[in-house]
């Protein structure tokens, strides 16, 4: 959270633990500091700009841009579940998932079962058996592009399960509607060198949340949201705390964040 | 007790057919139906002599490899009866093939030994084999019963329990599975049936005609024992459902499989045992069959879980003209204690719930694709982390060094290329990072760099770095490089750098 304090603003940190403590009193929080049904990305901006306060477990989310950084962002999302315990699944068509790699994110090898299938319609059928099964805390696939046939059932087996499926696509794959809750466009960005260290610093990403269905997913709203999209520049921070931080708020920069996506677009 | 089947010829039977086989110098019959056995074409007649007993003789080229492979597929076949199956290896004269079946057991499902036989013969007839089957308390009185005993031309004899000396003693010696040699030298002492043998003391017969005669004889009679090896290790747990009619609808299947399994779980839980790997075999009404193989990643026995991993598989089964038995066998079985009907919501059925779903993923992509990451104890990257079946019993602690003595002390990229892909690169000095690379078509300017880190061979690899130029050769200095827009790869230059030797590039790994 040190790495760029932004002037005249309380300590996000201590406001988000405020934030828990009320509504741990309130009794719709667990004792870990979420809220049932909802998938805490640990930065309470992002957190606050759905309405549900984080994402919504039973349910589609799509998370769209270059292998890199949008396998980067849903690992560090993962992360928060495999640290709880829970069992994640990752399905996609290659091998390449490196175990050393995941440490950055602190995923513990043992939560994590990959699943490598021939084509696409595996991935989303082993995809519904894990959303099926409940016995994972969420289903993540790899897929080159995406059928509305199967993004409909995936979504509904997430409704029912109440298991979460996480969808990584392409960042050139046309934006078609999809019953997927949120859409994330991740693109990567430069890292900044952290004060008195060598290298290249914490990955960063621009995170934009491109589409949020707020009317959807039978959860209380707890933030009223503007409903425009959003953008971040997130930090997977690995040191004394690890989680994403959000480094700047791009709010008021869409056009540069735009065409970063675009430059990146070409790199896939 | 055994059932003996011998198979003679593919033709009809209306009409003469033998093959024929090139031996010393000339063409001889191996093999003749019994439509030309009767014009007096037999086995070892050389071709000349054939035709001129049978002008009309069909003629073709034996086959024994051929021959070899049907009689299996036929031993495989007969697992409809019996999962004890085998091959005869002593087959007797040329061109008969003979199958054993140890039917101990097995005959009240079909109806007696009687209704077996006839069965088993009626059903090879239809497949266009002429067989002749004797079943009795010795492989050996069923071998000669089978061949000798001349019950007509599909005879089938069931030899009551304890005669066998009554009905072998009138058939001639060659039924006791000796060879010509043998069988001559026993003409010329003017012993040509069993019955013969039997009237003569042992003493003498061992010390003129060595001991083969006397242990076939006894094993014959009982008297000694004989083990013959299946064909196929016979599971411990078999169930088997035959059908009144042949059926072929999926969903019929589907049934018929769920029935073989809640009968596999009685016969399961009674053991207390649970299957790690179970066999379903349908034999169709053309004679072949299908099998499926299932793996479970722990003992199981819930029909439930069982059928739906055989669904998965049935679906793309061809059932043919029709399934007429199917039978199931589970050739690994581990311990599996009671368990209670209703599984909690806590640990342990999410432990069970995770199990299944690997089942269900294992054995539908092959066990292969749905993995764990296992570490290795090595500083090479491609060697550090291993990707094991999660099907596979317990892994060793999965990936537990990754967080101990084995981690790097520098990042590691999420995804590792399968082998690190050759790369064009620009680089003011060679002994530095790049300021620019050509990757998949693509270029990428350097904005910022980290390292190098050495990494070495292994040194106690020492045979391999003896060579020269391997230890160089092997030795890798990474870099993690940031472009312009922020991706981050990592990229090695093989080798030490050598003045006026073009360093040759990698890239190995894509960061997050």
């Amino acid at each position: 959270m040190s790495a760029s304090p932004l002037p005249r603003r309380p300590d996000p940190a201590l406001l988000e633990t405020l934030r828990a403590h009320i509504r741990r009193l309130e009794g719709q929080i667990s004792e870990d500091g979420e809220t049932a049904g909802v998938w805490t990305l640990g930065a309470p901006e992002i957190d606050d700009a759905l309405p549900w306060g984080g994402l919504p477990r039973a349910a589609l989310h799509e998370v769209l841009g270059p292998s890199g950084a949008a396998s980067g962002f849903c690992a560090g999302l993962l992360a928060r579940r495999t640290d709880r315990g829970e069992n994640v699944l990752w399905c996609r068509r290659r091998h390449g998932i490196y175990g050393p790699g995941l440490a950055l994110f602190g995923i513990e090898p043992a939560r994590l079962i990959l699943v490598r299938g021939r084509r696409d319609i595996d991935i989303f059928w082993a995809m519904e058996e894990g959303l099926r099964s409940r016995s994972l805390a969420a289903v993540l696939g790899e897929v080159d592009s995406l059928a509305p046939t199967a993004a409909r059932r995936l979504q509904l087996a997430a409704e029912t399960s109440g298991v979460t499926a996480l969808l990584l696509r392409p960042a050139n794959e046309t934006a078609a509607a999809t019953p997927a809750v949120t859409r994330w466009q991740v693109s990567p960005a430069p890292g900044v060198p952290r004060p008195g260290r060598p290298g290249m610093g914490f990955p960063r990403w621009c995170v934009e949340l491109a589409r949020c269905r707020s009317g959807s997913a039978g959860l209380p709203r707890i933030h009223q949201t503007s409903g425009e999209a959003r953008s971040w520049l997130v930090e997977w921070q690995d040191g004394t705390t690890r989680g994403f931080a959000v480094a700047a708020d791009l709010r008021h920069r869409p056009a540069e964040s735009a065409a970063q996506g675009v430059a990146v677009r070409r790199a896939v | 007790m055994r059932s003996d089947a011998r198979s003679k010829s593919l033709f009809e039977e209306s009409h003469g057919a033998a093959t024929v086989t090139a031996v010393q110098g000339g063409q001889h019959i191996a093999a003749a139906n019994l439509a030309a056995q009767e014009t007096g074409v037999i086995p070892g007649l050389s071709l000349a002599d054939a035709r001129a007993l049978a002008p009309t003789l069909h003629i073709i080229p034996a086959d024994p490899a051929a021959d070899a492979r049907a009689l299996a597929a036929l031993a495989d076949w007969c697992g409809r009866y019996t999962p004890w199956t085998a091959v005869d290896l002593d087959a007797g004269e040329a061109g008969g093939g003979g199958l054993w079946l140890d039917v101990s057991g097995c005959a009240h499902l079909l109806g007696g030994e009687d209704a077996l036989l006839d069965d088993l013969v009626g059903r090879l007839r239809g497949l266009g084999y002429s067989a002749c089957a004797a079943i009795a308390d010795t492989p050996g009185a069923a071998w000669a019963v089978a061949r000798f005993a001349g019950t007509g031309r599909h005879g089938t004899t069931v030899v009551p329990h304890g005669e066998q000396e009554r009905i072998i003693a009138p058939l001639p010696v060659t039924g006791l599975r000796l060879d010509v040699a043998m069988v001559e030298g026993l003409s010329r002492l003017g012993l040509r049936r069993i019955g013969d043998l039997l009237a003569l003391p042992q003493a003498p017969l061992v010390a003129r005609l060595g001991n083969v005669v006397a242990r076939r004889l006894d094993q014959a009679l009982g008297r000694a024992g004989e083990s013959l090896s299946p064909r196929r290790p016979v599971p411990a747990l078999d169930v088997r459902l035959a059908f009144v009619e042949p059926i072929s609808r999926p969903e019929d299947i589907t049934r018929a499989t769920r029935r073989l399994l809640e009968e596999m779980e009685a016969r399961l839980e009674t053991g207390g045992r649970g299957a790690r790997r179970l066999t379903l075999t349908l034999y169709r009404v053309d004679g072949t069959h299908a099998e499926i193989r299932v793996g479970t990643s722990r003992p199981v026995r819930d029909p439930g879980h069982l059928s739906r991993l055989f669904r998965e598989k049935l679906e793309g089964l061809d059932p043919g003209f029709g399934v007429e038995v199917m039978t199931l066998s589970v050739p690994a079985a581990d311990d599996l204690g009671p368990v209670q009907a209703e599984l909690g919501s806590g640990r342990a059925a999410r432990a069970e719930g995770m199990a299944r779903l690997i089942d269900r993923l294992g054995n539908r992509l092959g066990p292969g694709r749905v993995t764990r990451l296992v570490a290795q104890a090595s500083h090479i990257p491609e060697r550090a982390c291993r990707e094991v079946p999660a099907l596979a019993p317990d892994p060793a602690a999965p990936c537990e060094a990754l967080d101990g003595a084995h981690r790097p002390s520098s990042p590691r990229p999420l995804h590792l290329l399968p082998s690190p892909e050759p790369i064009d690169v620009l680089a003011p000095v060679p002994d530095h990072p790049p300021v620019m690379f050509r990757w998949r078509r693509r270029q990428y300017r350097v904005a910022r760099a980290e390292g190098p880190e050495r990494i070495g061979p292994e040194w106690w690899h020492e045979e391999r770095l003896m060579e020269s130029g391997a230890r160089e050769r092997l030795t890798r200095d990474y870099y993690r490089v940031e472009d312009k827009e922020g991706g981050r790869y990592w990229v090695y230059r093989e080798g030490f750098y050598r003045p006026g030797l073009a360093p040759r590039w990698y890239l190995h790994g894509v960061f997050p």
